[in-house]
């Protein structure tokens, strides 16, 4: 298979700084399109800044600046022809906390259609029932939409995220830490998800966790201290990591 | 003293203050209803609360405050039409828009709060009254238009700080939720932090409003002093708080007067009591809303 094809984001030398204080190292590594990308690294290495920056999420960050270029689909996503909003509807994300919004389970997921201009209550409803099944939370909530989403339970709150994520019609999810806070059923839940979106979707995941990225990546990057150290197939970078940090990683030895 | 008598020490210092306000409280309590009592023996409540005429010192004299309390209505209500706006809108800019202008504006919106009510009153007939009277070529410039427009101005910073803090108080994870969306900040901020401020931002329109109606000094100085029931936002008026004070050195101690305006006092306290009540209710939804408290 020729990979190049298949390349869906590519991060193309890529410095970012908070002030003074730079977080990413000429980052260079390709998410491939319908696989799940895992990225791995103890805390503050910048997985999180990384995914951020591939929907714009860092702008709102102050005094933050980026070097270098993220292409998707064949161009930068900083460049002045692009939107931010269509960059974001294109790549959605959770986050690692769950964060509804303190309205409707039925709101939340329909809000993303509300503010894109969707006026047909209809396609409106089908698509929050849609999103709900794919999610994997209808059957829990089909007789409660109109409930407040701040009284599902934690796990249930996250696959609600998931569901507002999706009605959007993302061709791309960031999942940023979603298992962290959540007991290990929920987190089994989000990582069949996981496994079953990517038929649909290309797939960015960071984890702590790294039996999680060994149980559903199909590629996974190591990050240490900004830099990528090493990246490639998960089954590879697992049983025979190239580099001494990442073995060092993987084996507990810091972390 | 060892450190576990020291601490001891400093609880009871601590529960001393703080329990002091409830003595405070209690006495307030104890004296408007104590003061108020002599006349509620000789006029019935309806009378006194519902009567259009006050006049103290007629024989007979009339003791009905609806003229006052239509006065203070009149006020408050052109005062709130003129803060919320000025203030809510304040605070969103504040939040959402200002940059770097933020460090001077709220200063400056601060420094409005901390003008004492007799400075207002004296910007309130020096300069608004008469540029009132002219410009709308009114018969006097001491009205409840004057009044509303200084005191709406004089609850803007409180309003505007007590807004903003609601809008804090959304958390910042809804605000990213709502962008990653494709939200712009507009939406973010119209669809998503007011609605989830709303309940905070409505504690702070009342906490405006119960200013306003306890307010004294500046309607006394500018609100024209008539108790008449107003024909118009126009008309000179005496709101309550106006009425205590101006009459209260004049009405001989133990007088049917003196009580009179204690009743007053006791209507004032019992109707900004329920508004602060409301406020409190409502904040508390507030934080169960956004699952700050459980």
């Amino acid at each position: 298979m020729d990979k190049s094809q298949n390349i869906r984001i590519r991060v193309d030398e890529v410095n970012f700084f908070y002030g003074p204080r730079q977080i990413l190292n000429r980052i260079s590594l390709d998410i491939f399109n319908q696989c799940v990308t895992a990225i791995i690294g103890p805390s503050g290495c910048g997985k999180s800044t990384l995914i951020r920056l591939f929907n714009r999420m860092n702008e709102l960050v102050p005094h933050s600046r980026l070097e270098g270029k993220i292409i998707l689909d064949g161009e930068d996503i900083n460049s002045s022809l692009r939107n931010v909003v269509d960059i974001r509807k294109l790549v959605g994300m959770v986050f690692q906390k769950p964060n509804p919004f303190p309205k409707s389970i039925y709101e939340n997921v329909a809000y993303g259609l509300e503010v894109n201009g969707v006026k047909d209550k209809l396609f409106i409803e089908e698509k929050v029932t849609d999103s709900l099944k794919k999610a994997a939370l209808w059957d829990e909530v089909k007789d409660r939409l109109e409930e407040s989403a701040l009284r599902l339970s934690g796990g249930q709150q996250q696959r609600l995220c998931i569901a507002r994520c999706l009605a959007v019609e993302p061709e791309v999810i960031l999942f940023d830490e979603p298992c962290a806070s959540l007991d290990p059923i929920s987190t089994k839940k989000i990582e069949e998800l996981c496994w079953e979106l990517k038929k649909d979707y290309t797939i960015v995941i960071v984890t702590h966790n790294l039996q999680q990225a060994a149980r559903i990546a199909d590629y996974t990057a190591f990050l240490y201290l900004g830099e990528l150290i090493e990246f490639g197939e998960t089954d590879k970078l697992f049983t025979v990591p190239q580099n001494k940090k990442t073995e060092e990683y993987l084996t507990g030895k810091f972390g | 003293m060892n450190l576990h008598a020291k601490e001891t020490w400093y609880r009871r210092l601590f529960a001393v203050t703080a329990f002091s306000t409830l003595i405070f409280l209690a006495g307030i309590i104890v004296t408007l209803f104590h003061g108020a009592w002599p006349l509620f023996r000789e006029v019935n409540v309806i009378d006194f609360l519902a009567g259009r005429a006050w006049y103290p010192t007629h024989t007979p004299p009339e003791w009905g405050i609806l003229p006052l309390i239509a006065g203070t209505m009149t006020v408050t209500a052109g005062a709130m039409l003129i803060s919320v706006p000025l203030g809510v809108g304040s605070a969103l800019y504040l939040y959402e828009i200002a940059g770097k202008e933020k460090h001077f504006i709220k200063p400056l919106i601060e420094i409005l709060a901390g003008i004492p009510s007799v400075v207002y009153g004296f910007f309130g007939m020096a300069v608004a009254a008469p540029f009132i009277r002219n410009f709308l070529d009114l018969p006097v410039g001491l009205c409840a238009f004057t009044a509303s427009l200084i005191l709406g101005i004089m609850a803007v910073p409180f309003i505007c700080s007590l807004t903003e803090d609601a809008l804090r108080m959304v958390p910042k994870s809804f605000r990213e939720a709502s962008l990653a969306l494709g939200a712009s900040r507009w939406q973010t901020l119209v669809k998503v932090i007011v609605p989830a401020a709303g309940s905070g931002i409505s504690t702070a329109v009342i906490l405006g409003m119960s200013r306003i109606i306890g307010e004294t000094m500046t309607v006394l100085m500018i609100s024209g002093g008539a108790a008449v029931i107003p024909k118009s936002i126009f008309s000179p008026v005496r709101p309550m708080t106006s009425t205590i004070a101006a009459e209260m050195g004049e009405a001989a101690m133990g007088s049917l007067h003196y009580h009179a305006l204690f009743g007053i006092g006791l209507v004032l306290f019992l109707m900004t009591l329920l508004l602060n009540i409301t406020a409190e209710f409502i904040s508390r939804r507030f934080r169960l809303k956004l699952g700050l408290t459980q």
